[in-house]
């Protein structure tokens, strides 16, 4: 008797635990204003991904402008020096 | 080259203006939103560091070893796109930490050691233009070190307990997010491409007027 009343016990334990921990989240008992959440979760997204999206840009923009500076400069200097080379030679 | 170099460089541009286009569709990520986005200009930025870095190891290898001017030419242009990659990460990363970890920065491994990474290469940029003569053995040993620093920024997040995500990371990308992962990569990749090209050519006209200043002198 003790034994079958064990397995009924342990079969509705076993049964009941799934549908449990089915069951859906409890309701929203309070609304809480966004300026309540902790700072990390105001926070927003967006700015902080263009600026990363704006600063790669920007970055190689730069830089692809300080080669072709300094190799304008060089050249520059190469035909100056040429045209020094051509003249002394004269 | 000099003909293709154009194009591709414009190539580069549309598809980095297009970037946007395909990250905005990609999957959102479930726990960071948004922020997690940053994700396909960071790690590819990381990604090409690490190379970069790689490729200015070697390269001053081989001209520590063959005396190659070509292979030191490569050397340096590779050392300043270092630099400006690592520069890059070091900006990106602590814009996505922000807003998925609460903090701009945390010195755990993964981080501190791409610094390091980082400080390597400028501090190679510092050496070859104040070091004087001798400067280009110097600066070769200290990126040879620095490409030691490489597979220990790679494995840091495997072996330490880190923020960071691990390495397991790109390559379990699920397919709502593996394209527009890989078309940033690829546009960072053709970028990295050109920069090298273009600054080796610089390089390689400063090594021409160094020869002309010579010619005049002799």
């Amino acid at each position: 008797m003790m034994r079958r009343l064990l397995l009924v016990v342990w079969l509705l334990a076993g049964v009941a635990a799934p549908v449990l921990a089915f069951q859906p989240p409890a309701a929203q008992s309070e609304y809480v204003p966004v300026k309540d959440l902790p700072p990390v979760d105001q926070l927003p997204a967006a700015p902080l991904l263009v600026a990363a999206y704006s600063f790669i840009w920007l970055a190689a923009m730069f830089y692809l402008w300080t080669i072709w500076r300094r190799l304008g400069k060089v050249e520059a200097e190469m035909r100056a020096l040429e045209q020094r080379r051509t003249h002394s030679s004269r | 080259m000099k003909k293709a170099f154009l194009p591709l460089l414009l190539l580069a541009a549309a598809m980095f203006a297009y970037a946007p286009v395909v990250i905005a569709h990609a999957d959102y990520e479930s726990t960071m939103g948004l922020v997690q986005k940053v994700m396909y200009f960071h790690a590819p930025s990381g990604m090409v560091m690490l190379i970069s870095a790689v490729v200015c190891g070697v390269a001053s290898a081989l001209y520590l070893w063959k005396k190659d001017p070509a292979a030191d030419r490569v050397a340096i242009a590779a050392a300043e796109l270092t630099a400006l990659f690592g520069l890059i990460v070091l900006v990106t990363g602590p814009l996505w930490a922000r807003k998925a970890w609460g903090v701009w920065w945390v010195w755990e491994a993964r981080l501190t050691m791409s610094f390091v990474g980082w400080l390597i290469a400028v501090g190679y940029l510092f050496v070859r233009k104040y070091g004087g003569p001798g400067s280009d053995k110097l600066g070769a040993a200290l990126a040879v070190f620095g490409t030691a620093n490489v597979p220990f920024i790679y494995v840091s997040v495997n072996i330490w307990r880190t923020m960071h995500p691990m390495t397991t990371v790109v390559p379990t990308l699920q397919p709502g997010m593996r394209g527009a992962f890989w078309f940033s990569a690829l546009t960072l990749f053709l970028l990295y491409g050109l920069l090298l090209t273009a600054r080796i050519h610089l390089e390689r006209q400063r090594t021409a007027l160094d020869q002309l200043y010579l010619a005049e002198e002799d």
